[in-house]
């Protein structure tokens, strides 16, 4: 049985823990500004919810035909507050275990999540992007709506930009030293 | 012929000489100190906001216009007491109630003086109250939203004239009637018998502290005189009313001479803290009365009327220590405290100098009582022993006096067209510039409070002429800023005005902007007939009457298509505006209606009435271009003839 240093074992159980607020915070924001929005609009991605100018978002997609963006749609913010607990709960065993595999399970989980996170997005956003209503007011021959996965992209007259939030932020950080981690004590080990 | 040439050359001669001598003597015009980088001074870049907010009385528009200083930009018309086609008041269900007085349903008024809520003599920002002059009445607009949310009527008043001047905390606004009127059963006397049985009344209405709700407290009743301006004062004055008076002469027929006759007239002292002791003792005559009380309530968006009975008067001659007149030159208009609350200084329209007098001296002179007999049973203080000093020569025709930061006055002059910068303590004069034309009231920001803001003055002008492109016979009304930061007053623009601004407020900007209300809750909505979601949408018949629970969201009314309408019928189109975003009102209007349109702001509700006049369908559609889709959103009411059986129907999309 491989043993972690302790000064590994602090930082694993410190990165669990910090990621204990992003259950509380908004964890994803989808940005929009347009002409007329020079103040923008901001979609939030909690792990339980949708906060924002939701409303105001929906009323002007209806133009273009694309769904009602609604909470109940979305089994994942059924799921999500359970997986944030879960890597803090795995994060901590790892931590309190000090055991090599343990640390390799715990990066799996959090590389795995991460994966399917970006996958689940992205199917959404093509989802809402493509799946359009037929009789929309406003038909562009070819034009789809799929917000960007990272970064900026101009839908028509709004500029969309999607980054991590707070609680993003407090995840994503966390992961890459735990990786880090694993990296540092299987040099170490050789 | 010789000698008639001879004569006739002597003749032109002399005619040379004479035009030569008087155009070599005219004296040249005064300068129009006119700033240098005055353009730079008043520039607001594309985007930039106003420093200040001016709020001026729209005169016979009846309404309050809201400007942007140092630009001059006008920002909105704000309706008050008149009907307001653009934006439905007066029209709509909800805001027809707010017109309404003992006399019925009164669509116009004339509105003179605005007047900002103050917290310690300071402007505040919240409400801005304002007089109707010909059927009397005081309003408070929400300065959060930006319209007119109350209207009372003053019983007992001919011409509310002198108000709605706020006291210290706002603790009331008052309101003094200009016109003295019999108080006999009925109201019915002889007019000439004015002198014997005609009165004035002073109203004091209370205002709730927290809810801006106005009430009418007490009423003193006053010799018969034309009772003109007023202010509350404040710090060492707090507790006192002052209140500019002309026709001592109690003339009731041609006043421009019969009321002009005697030396003095008067300035009103009034004791309100007195007034409300003896109101505690059940001094007060209760009197009954019929005057309006009109709310806008927030939550349902709908105003309602209540006719009010009854008010309590107290009559200042049986009432010692509550009411005291000082001699005031020739016919007084302007009768202003300085942020000290010491001195208060009356502009007679026809005297040669401008009084200041001193409220410790009329305190002073109370005590001693040095007292020149009475009027009508109130004492009159001697001039002198009320006097602190006089302007000397100040100008022609002064009426209005406003202060700055630096212990200096600037009043107005009607008749030499000008402004004057005086020192309240040595009432030397320090400047002097000409506005263009007959400057009537003038506005510092904030120069009626306890620490003005000062940095500019304007001048709210009677005459407008050739300062603009013309336009017709009647011209736009006008006004001038002066900057007032040095020691030589300069002018930087002029601003064409809406109705006469007679007088006019202006604080800085963010005293408004901090609790600026972008859209009402949707959620807070509980308007009898608001419908907050387009499944609820509906249309029900209730005997002859047709109610439309409509929606409206960009872009489309739900239901834009209705049958079953009847001749006959009046339909009430409630249109609730479902937006929850800053600027998205939608318009609502129907071919043929008698009335106007309707402005509804998004979360609100508003009814239109409509009693169709003949079958056929009818186009409705919205007014206020909302979105890429605007002109779609339209639809269709048909309606058939009485005593068919077209079945009652809606639908939006089907």
């Amino acid at each position: 049985m491989k043993k972690l240093k302790i000064f590994t074992r602090i930082i694993i159980a410190m990165c669990a823990l910090a990621m204990i607020p992003s259950n509380f915070v908004s964890v994803w924001q989808i940005q929009l500004e347009a002409p007329q929005y020079p103040e923008g609009m901001k979609m939030e991605i909690w792990s339980h919810k949708i906060a924002g100018d939701i409303d105001k978002i929906n009323n002007l997609n209806h133009y273009i035909g694309m769904s009602q963006i609604k909470e109940e749609n979305f089994p994942e913010f059924k799921i999500m507050p359970w997986m944030i607990w879960g890597f803090v709960l795995i994060g901590l065993f790892t931590a309190i275990v000090g055991r090599r595999f343990m640390l390799w399970i715990f990066t799996s989980v959090l590389v795995a999540s991460g994966a399917w996170g970006i996958y689940d997005f992205w199917h959404w956003e093509y989802e809402y992007g493509h799946n359009l209503n037929p009789h929309a007011a406003i038909k562009l021959p070819g034009m789809s709506y799929q917000p960007p996965l990272f970064g900026w992209k101009q839908l028509l007259n709004f500029l969309a930009g999607s980054f991590p939030d707070v609680g993003g932020w407090l995840i994503i950080a966390p992961a890459v030293i735990v990786v880090a981690l694993l990296m540092y004590e299987m040099i170490r080990k050789k | 012929m010789k000698n008639v040439s001879i004569k006739n050359l002597l003749f032109i001669a002399v005619g040379f000489l004479a035009a030569g001598f008087f155009s070599s003597c005219k004296p040249p015009k005064v300068d129009s100190a006119m700033a240098g980088d005055a353009a730079k001074r008043v520039y607001v870049a594309p985007g930039k906001k106003d420093e200040i907010y001016l709020f001026t009385s729209g005169g016979f528009s009846g309404q309050v216009g809201v400007y942007g200083l140092p630009s001059g930009r006008m920002l909105k018309q704000v309706p008050v007491f008149s009907q307001d086609a653009e934006t439905g008041y007066g029209y709509s269900e909800e805001t027809k109630p707010m017109l309404m007085t003992s006399h019925g349903y009164t669509p116009w008024d004339d509105s003179h003086h605005p007047q900002l809520s103050r917290t310690d003599g300071q402007d505040d920002g919240r409400w801005l109250f304002i007089n109707a002059n010909n059927t009397p009445r005081i309003a408070r607009m929400d300065l959060g939203i930006f319209k007119t949310t109350e209207i009372i009527e003053l019983p007992n008043c001919g011409g509310n004239h002198a108000s709605p001047f706020t006291t210290q905390n706002t603790e009331y606004v008052v309101g003094a009637s200009r016109f003295s009127i019999p108080y006999d059963k009925d109201g019915d006397a002889a007019i000439a018998e004015y002198k014997d049985k005609f009165k004035g009344t002073i109203s004091f209405i209370k205002v709730d502290k927290e809810t801006g709700r106005m009430n009418l407290n007490f009423q003193l009743l006053v010799p018969g005189v034309d009772y003109d301006l007023s202010r509350a004062g404040k710090a060492v004055s707090h507790g006192w009313v002052f209140f500019s008076c002309y026709n001592s002469e109690k003339a009731h027929t041609l006043l421009e001479v019969n009321a002009s006759q005697r030396d003095k007239d008067f300035i009103m002292a009034v004791n309100w803290k007195k007034a409300e002791e003896y109101l505690a003792q059940g001094k007060g005559m209760k009197w009954a009365a019929n005057y309006a009380h009109n709310v806008m309530d927030e939550k349902t968006h709908t105003a309602t009327s209540t006719m009010e009975k009854e008010v309590t008067v107290l009559d200042v001659k049986d009432l010692p220590g509550v009411c005291y007149f000082i001699p005031c030159p020739k016919s007084p208009h302007g009768c202003d405290v300085d942020p000290t609350g010491e001195y208060i200084c009356a502009s007679g329209k026809l005297a040669a100098v401008i009084p200041v007098y001193s409220f410790s001296k009329i305190q002073k002179a109370i005590e001693a009582k040095s007292f020149d007999g009475d009027f009508d049973g109130v004492p009159v203080i001697k001039y002198e022993a009320a006097l602190d000093g006089e302007v000397e020569k100040p100008g022609l025709g002064p009426l209005h006096t406003e202060f700055d930061d630096k212990g200096n006055a600037y009043t107005s002059f009607f008749v030499s067209s000008e402004i004057v910068k005086w020192d309240v303590k040595t009432k030397q004069i320090l400047d002097r510039v000409p506005t263009y034309y007959s400057i009537g009231h003038l506005c510092v920001p904030m120069g009626d409070n306890i620490h003005p803001y000062g940095k500019y003055v304007i001048a709210l002008n009677k005459i407008t002429k050739d300062r603009y492109l013309p336009t017709g016979p009647e011209l736009t009304q006008s006004a001038q800023l002066y900057s007032i930061d040095g020691q030589k007053m300069q002018l930087l623009l002029d601003f064409p005005t809406i109705g006469e601004p007679h007088y006019a407020q202006a604080c800085p900007a963010e005293l408004i902007t901090k609790h600026e209300v972008k859209f009402f809750k949707l959620d807070s909505n509980s308007h009898k007939y608001a419908c907050k979601n387009e499944k609820d949408a509906k249309v029900v018949r209730n005997g002859n009457d047709v109610h439309v629970y409509m929606t409206a969201i960009r872009s489309h009314f739900t239901p834009d298509n209705i049958e079953g309408v009847k001749m006959g019928d009046n339909v009430y189109f409630h249109v609730t505006n479902l937006e929850q975003d800053w600027d998205v009102p939608h318009g609502f209007a129907i071919k043929g209606a008698n009335n106007s349109e309707l402005l509804i702001l998004p979360g609100e509700t508003s009814t239109l009435k409509w009693t169709p006049d003949h079958s056929g369908v009818y186009p409705m559609y919205c007014t206020d271009f909302c979105s890429a889709l605007h002109q779609e959103m339209q639809g269709y009411v048909r309606v058939s003839p009485a005593g068919t059986n077209t079945a009652l129907k809606f639908s939006t999309g089907e």
